[in-house]
């Protein structure tokens, strides 16, 4: 191969190293309305009075709304296909608020600083009502956050909401209260994640215009152009035709952007004015007011017999979705389809429990969303039970764990948010994975400590990951390729670049195929006039199903091209070879060059467009896999850790862009070693986020990461585009448990809550004593 | 209020608001290469050089800046592109948002300090976060570039 998995610079980088415009504020109209949301100071609360005719007499405002202007609709934000797996539990405006941050009412004006005088002059009463700040005492509890009666689950999905029930999921293989009780040992935990936030450096941002064909035209940095195009439709009753979403440069997402956050007030106001209007949220904004990970709560049991034989894992979850259920089922169902199938040879597996509603800013879509929370309980548990069991971890992992050409029944039975499918592992490398990194960490010397003095000590430790690649009979992915004349491509792909290099992958996979070099494939994505459908970037899917769609339409334009140039060299179709430049006989007695052919095709002979589309939807979902270590050095004075090296191998399939790989691998376990030990989350007991800027909420700075190692197995996916699987998420999973493993080889103390910071290793220690 | 700027070497009188930050005067005059992150002066995406030295135009207010010199990475084309080539083959570059910022914090610590060490790096960029590289492949970019006496 010569362009896949070769080391090839991304398509844009230099442009935007330069400056070049692309993101979406840049393409906002000069003369734009300004939005601005007056957002609720109470956790919980009704709104029995709202009086704008004050804001709306300001000079300069263009129009005010509250929910009296909304019919009563309800929807989900969360962008995922149709019909969705989450509640329709939200509406544009509400006469509830249900978080301190959650929308109350929206102004335009003709600037930012009319609207914050607007937003003053906007009286409103509220009758404050009791809120639900704990979630493990939401179930039940007589404070119920969504008592309106028309909202709805699209299908089941375990929608209580009279019982601040979001969603629900139980499952279970075998008779796992009798396999727990015939077993040796039996280890029982509970574990504890928090509502960390994406960080992404570009705020949520929308614009909108009519143009002159009075269409609305959106830019917005969306993960889902096609889902908002739908939505917005079905909200605010916007002809589906009437609207084109346009998702420019995105900087960065992370699963923040997958859902609709400002696009329903950009296009009512110019839908309603024909003025073109722009929101940017604010940094607080997109703390207080997007979404977070699901925090939760994970009850796991493991029991083994003495040989080190792993026979059944129990797991109950309580997540806490917020006040909105937005992926409250889908999340909850990969904490255990992407986790538990790494230890297939058990006897017995439950899985279940309930997403709850609770008074906080919403949780939603997050890289690695489920796994790493499922990841952080089942590899710290696995290191305890070793601990009990007088096990070696390595050994008992390489015993019980996933192996090439197996599988495990759980595929067949959890999906994301219906029934799974059943698939063997074609590939999975994850003994190799492990054997590299412990020789990479150099494990046999520094395993389980090292290097103690009176103040500071070194440990390692380590954790096994698997993710996902696509949701399989569910997400779709479409391609269209065209021949220009003078031989060059466009490539049109609904997928979405949102900073993780999918045009330049993609633009790989087509350029690979049609045997051409990267700047003779021009690829335009994520415009919903203009690109095919695409459901988006998420759930690890865009180098495997859209590069798939991409990889077949790229061989249907081959084929099409042999075609046409058969015709024009007289030819039989069988006989034309083609190897990206010329078209020749096998005889070699007649060719002619691409480049000719397109300029023939175009203007003299035979005129005719040659054009492919194609679209992917995968039939399993091949996981990728990896082993992470880490060195870790901990001031036992302070509590402080220093992650010094974080090892990672991993099984991608093919590295498509190995450096871009790599990129996605270690910028995950730079947002997982935050999870773990920087990204505190503060709610005061008012439920007010305290940790609203980057000040408060600490994510990783260069000089908190040292070392990081990345290595990718040998492993060739055959249902994958050239081989490759997805590594979007994956990297993210394992500095958790890893991290909480190294603490405890460490010091003997095991650390079940997230984050585990200074204050509570001191803690621990303390009790230790 | 009317203020003088010399941006990128061209000399501009601009009218802006008594409590304009230099953030909006740029983006309102079409320098869309700086852009807002945080408004709290903690993620350095709006990073542009006043008298050469690297401040966050989020907390600079334009009338501040009035008679000063104001770079953009508009104004270091060749130094930008240099550093985009070293970023791309390193693959430092992901969503690009905070990279205009990067490369002037770069720019101007090459400028700045003569052989730095890794440390020096770390602490003269310290103010610059990236949520989506995970740092060590910009540093590797980084070392690259230093060493380009092209």
């Amino acid at each position: 191969m010569k362009i896949v998995n070769n080391i090839n610079p991304s398509i844009d980088g230099k442009g935007l190293m330069m400056g070049r415009h692309g993101y979406t504020d840049d393409f906002a109209e000069k003369d734009s309305l300004i939005i601005k949301i007056l957002r609720s100071p109470h956790p919980y609360a009704k709104i029995i009075r709202i009086d704008v005719e004050k804001a709306k007499a300001l000079i300069g405002v263009e129009m005010v709304v509250t929910y009296k202007d909304f019919p009563r609709i309800p929807f989900t934000r969360a962008g995922q296909g149709y019909p969705e797996p989450s509640p329709h539990d939200k509406f544009v405006l509400d006469e509830f608020v249900r978080h301190i941050g959650d929308e109350v009412a929206m102004v335009a004006a003709v600037s930012n600083q009319v609207c914050i005088e607007a937003l003053k002059l906007i009286e409103v009463e509220y009758e404050v009502l009791e809120p639900v700040l704990d979630f493990e005492t939401a179930l039940d509890n007589h404070s119920i956050i969504h008592p309106e009666p028309e909202i709805h689950e699209m299908f089941p999905i375990g929608f209580e909401p009279k019982r601040n029930i979001a969603a629900s999921y139980n499952m279970h293989i075998g008779d796992v209260d009798k396999t727990l009780s015939e077993c040796d040992i039996v280890l029982e935990e509970s574990f504890y994640t928090h509502a960390q936030a994406h960080s992404m450096l570009e705020p949520h941002s929308v614009n909108a215009r009519l143009d002159y064909q009075n269409r609305l035209v959106l830019y917005s940095t969306t993960q889902t152009p096609f889902h908002v195009r739908r939505i917005l439709s079905q909200t605010l009753g916007i002809p589906l035709a009437k609207i084109r979403v346009i998702k420019p440069r995105v900087g960065g997402g992370f699963g923040g952007k997958q859902a609709l956050h400002g696009e329903m007030f950009a296009s009512y106001v110019t839908w309603m004015t024909k003025k073109p209007s722009k929101i940017v949220y604010t940094r607080k904004e997109v703390f207080e007011s997007t979404y977070t990970r699901h925090p939760m709560r994970l009850d796991i049991k493991l029991g083994a017999m003495k040989d080190g034989t792993l026979k059944a894992i129990d797991c109950y979850v309580l997540s806490d979705t917020g006040a909105y259920g937005e992926h409250a089922l889908t999340v909850f169902m990969v904490t255990g389809s992407k986790v538990l199938p790494l230890y297939n040879k058990v006897d017995s597996v439950r899985f279940g429990g309930d997403v709850v509603y609770t008074n906080h800013t919403p949780a939603g879509a997050f890289r690695g969303y489920g796994a790493i929370q499922g990841n952080f309980a089942l590899e710290s548990a696995v290191d305890m039970l070793c601990e009990k069991l007088q096990v070696d971890p390595i050994e008992f992992r390489n015993k019980n764990m996933m192996k090439e050409g197996e599988t495990s029944p759980i595929f067949a039975i959890m999906g994301e948010g219906t029934e799974g499918t059943a698939m063997n592992m074609d590939t999975c490398k994850l003994e190799f994975c492990v054997k590299r990194g412990m020789e990479l960490i150099d494990w046999q010397h520094k395993y389980p400590r090292f290097a103690e003095t009176e103040e500071k000590i070194r440990a390692v430790g380590m954790a096994l990951a698997m993710q996902g690649s696509g949701i399989p009979y569910i997400d779709m992915g479409s391609a269209t390729i065209k021949l220009n004349d003078d031989g060059f491509y466009n490539l049109m792909v609904g997928a979405t670049e949102i900073g993780q290099g999918s045009d330049t992958v993609l633009t790989q996979i087509a350029a690979e195929e049609l045997l051409t070099e990267l700047d003779k494939v021009i690829i335009y994505s994520s415009d919903t006039d203009l690109t095919p459908f695409d459901t988006g970037a998420y759930a690890s899917s865009t180098t495997f199903v859209s590069g798939n769609a991409v990889l077949k339409a790229a061989k249907k334009l081959k084929e099409m091209m042999i075609e046409a140039s058969a015709k024009f060299l007289n030819a039989k179709l069988g006989e034309i070879e083609f190897d990206g430049i010329t078209f020749r006989t096998f005889d070699e007695s007649a060719s002619i060059s691409l480049k000719d052919l397109s300029n023939k095709l175009t203007y003299n002979h035979n005129q005719e467009q040659l054009c492919a589309t194609s679209s992917y939807v995968g039939h399993k979902s091949p996981p990728p896999f990896m082993a992470g270590f880490v060195e870790i050095e901990v001031d036992k004075q302070t509590g402080e850790i220093k992650v010094e090296n974080y090892v990672s191998v991993v099984d991608c399939g093919t590295t498509i862009n190995p450096k871009l790989a790599e990129g996605q691998v270690e910028g995950a376990i730079v947002q997982g070693i935050g999870m773990t030990i920087y990204e505190d989350v503060i709610v005061s007991s008012k439920g007010k986020l305290i940790t609203s800027d980057f000040l408060n909420y600490r994510i990783p700075t260069r000089k908190e990461i040292h070392n990081l190692t990345t290595e990718f197995a040998d492993s060739y996916e055959e249902s994958g585009p050239f081989g490759a699987k997805s590594v979007g998420e994956i990297g993210i999973d394992t500095p958790p448990a890893a991290i909480a493993n190294a603490i405890y080889n460490a010091l003997g103390v095991r650390l079940t809550k997230l984050p585990i910071t200074p204050e509570k290793i001191l803690k621990a220690i303390k009790e230790k004593r | 209020m009317k203020i003088k700027l010399t941006i990128n070497n061209e000399l501009k009188y601009l009218h802006v608001e008594k409590d304009e930050y230099l953030l909006d005067t740029l983006r309102q005059n079409n320098y869309l290469s700086v852009r807002r992150g945080c408004d709290t002066t903690n993620c350095g995406v709006c990073t542009v050089l006043l008298d050469g030295k690297p401040v966050p135009s989020c907390s600079v207010l334009s009338v501040v800046a009035d008679g000063h010199v104001v770079t953009t990475v508009e104004g270091i084309p060749q130094e930008a592109e240099k550093l985009g080539t070293y970023f791309g083959l390193e693959g430092a570059d992901q969503c690009g948002y905070c990279n205009p910022s990067v490369a002037l914090t770069i720019y101007a610590m090459k400028k700045e300090l003569k052989n730095p060490t890794d440390e020096d790096i770390k602490d003269y960029l310290v103010g610059n976060l990236c949520r989506c590289s995970g740092y060590v492949a910009q540093e590797k970019a980084v070392r690259k570039y230093l060493g380009d006496k092209s």
